[in-house]
């Protein structure tokens, strides 16, 4: 590999601080190897080299993403970051961008077989974008120390979220006036035929769907998650229904905060690139291969990924180090 | 009468413009980066320190006008505005698609959508 010459002059020994006490140091050395990492920050890495190992982490994270159905773009972001020494805000630029291209994606199948809801999409689309464009003005006031602690929440979340079986289906559902109103009840395709479902709590799942976008904005993901449980626990809506219209509804979430971003500077089209194909590329490869996989031990050491990245984001954010 | 649109065609033609919309963006950013990793592939990236990108990065005019002389890194962020413009176009057909469904509370609602999408997008929020 052409890599092995350019990694042996990347590794360092870890920079120290004044910060450094023992405690600092056993932590560190658990948590964070640094020697092993790869870092653009002190590396002699060319705009080739690190385009082919934005795209290799892209096509990972976009193939464990489609196959374990979470999405792949939370990931990218602190592997730019932690093992490639990105800085934050270009990092999170191109991760948003490539959400649109995956959520479009995807979204396109999951609308032609007719599981995702458009009016609840639509309706919700109106908190998660204003939550998405108040989200990307906040991003450029709050520290990158602070912005990457929530990061690491936010991945914390998405680790527990991953590692979780997907919950049972709860029948009996009450019926909110308001999805009446709205005609938010729909139905959806199953092998006995199209089984109708009513939406509760739509107040509720509003206001969350504005934390979504507000956090989708704030640091530059998907938020699919936090979209899932503001649909499948709040409204009660069923799980595949909940888990495509969300997919539905990240592309217009994460279009609300593109504008901000670009018009900030933080989208640059050289790393942008990688990401971007790489994700498309891993999760139409993941998509394929989908029906047969092991869904529930992906999920698992996808579930693993995400919360080591999780400490480590907030570890170095605490450490100053974003 | 048969209704114009109905809910099951309307979920046709968006996904139909989801996938060419996506397509046609990858495309576009694919043929950009080509050009860019022949034209500096071997320079040395700069990612480590916030810098922002070029103000004829960051709107469309500036944008636009570089891709007729196929300025690389312009072809490149045109396929990403390209991106960002594919939901934006989906909730405007979901716009006419209400309309000519007269349905009038989601004529309202897909409106306020595209309203914010295009105000973030023509905005100059650079602040």
């Amino acid at each position: 590999m052409c890599f092995g010459v350019a990694c042996a002059g990347m590794v360092r020994a870890p920079a120290h601080t004044a910060q450094d006490r023992a405690g600092w140091k056993a932590l560190q050395s658990i948590v964070a190897p640094r020697a092993v990492y790869l870092r653009t920050r002190d590396s002699i890495l060319n705009i080739l080299e690190l385009t082919a190992l934005v795209g290799l982490v892209s096509v990972a994270a976009g193939f464990l993403g489609a196959l374990t159905g979470l999405g792949g773009g939370v990931v990218i972001t602190p592997a730019m970051v932690l093992l490639l020494g990105i800085d934050l805000h270009y990092a999170m630029g191109a991760t948003l961008i490539s959400v649109i291209a995956t959520s479009s994606g995807a979204a396109a199948a999951y609308v032609r077989e007719g599981f995702s809801n458009i009016r609840i999409g639509m309706f919700l689309e109106i908190a998660t974008t204003v939550g998405a464009v108040c989200g990307a003005f906040a991003a450029a006031k709050i520290s990158p120390s602070i912005l990457g602690v929530i990061f690491g929440l936010v991945l914390l979340h998405s680790a527990w979220v991953s590692t979780r079986a997907r919950p049972a289906p709860r029948p009996g559902e009450t019926d909110d006036p308001l999805a009446t109103r709205l005609r938010l009840n729909g139905s959806f395709p199953t092998p006995e035929g199209l089984r109708s479902y009513k939406v509760s709590h739509v107040k509720t799942g509003f206001s969350l769907m504005f934390v979504a976008g507000a956090l989708s904005g704030l640091l530059g993901i998907g938020s699919g998650a936090l979209k899932v449980v503001a649909m499948d626990r709040a409204m009660r809506i069923p799980f595949k229904v909940s888990t495509t219209t969300s997919n539905f509804m990240i592309g217009v979430t994460a279009a609300a905060s593109a504008g901000v971003y670009l018009n900030r500077g933080y989208i640059d089209p050289g790393l942008t690139m990688p990401v971007v194909l790489g994700v498309l590329g891993g999760s139409v490869l993941g998509a394929r291969l989908l029906p047969g996989a092991p869904t529930m031990t992906l999920r698992r050491i996808f579930g693993v990924v995400v919360g080591v990245l999780a400490i480590e984001m907030i570890y170095n954010a605490i450490a100053g180090k974003l | 009468m048969r209704p114009p649109l109905t809910d099951r065609e309307v979920d046709e033609i968006i996904g139909g413009l989801l996938r060419y919309g996506v397509m046609l963006a990858a495309s576009v950013v694919a043929a950009g980066g080509i050009w860019y990793l022949i034209q500096y592939g071997t320079s040395l990236p700069g990612y480590h320190v916030f810098r922002g990108e070029p103000e004829y990065l960051r709107h469309l005019r500036g944008i636009v006008s570089g891709v007729p002389g196929f300025h690389c890194r312009r072809v490149i962020q045109f396929g990403l505005v390209l991106l960002i413009a594919t939901p934006v176009a989906r909730v405007a057909f979901s716009v006419v698609a209400f309309v000519l469904q007269r349905d009038r509370t989601y004529v309202a609602i897909t409106a306020i959508v595209l309203a914010v999408l295009l105000f973030s997008l023509t905005g100059r929020m650079s602040g």
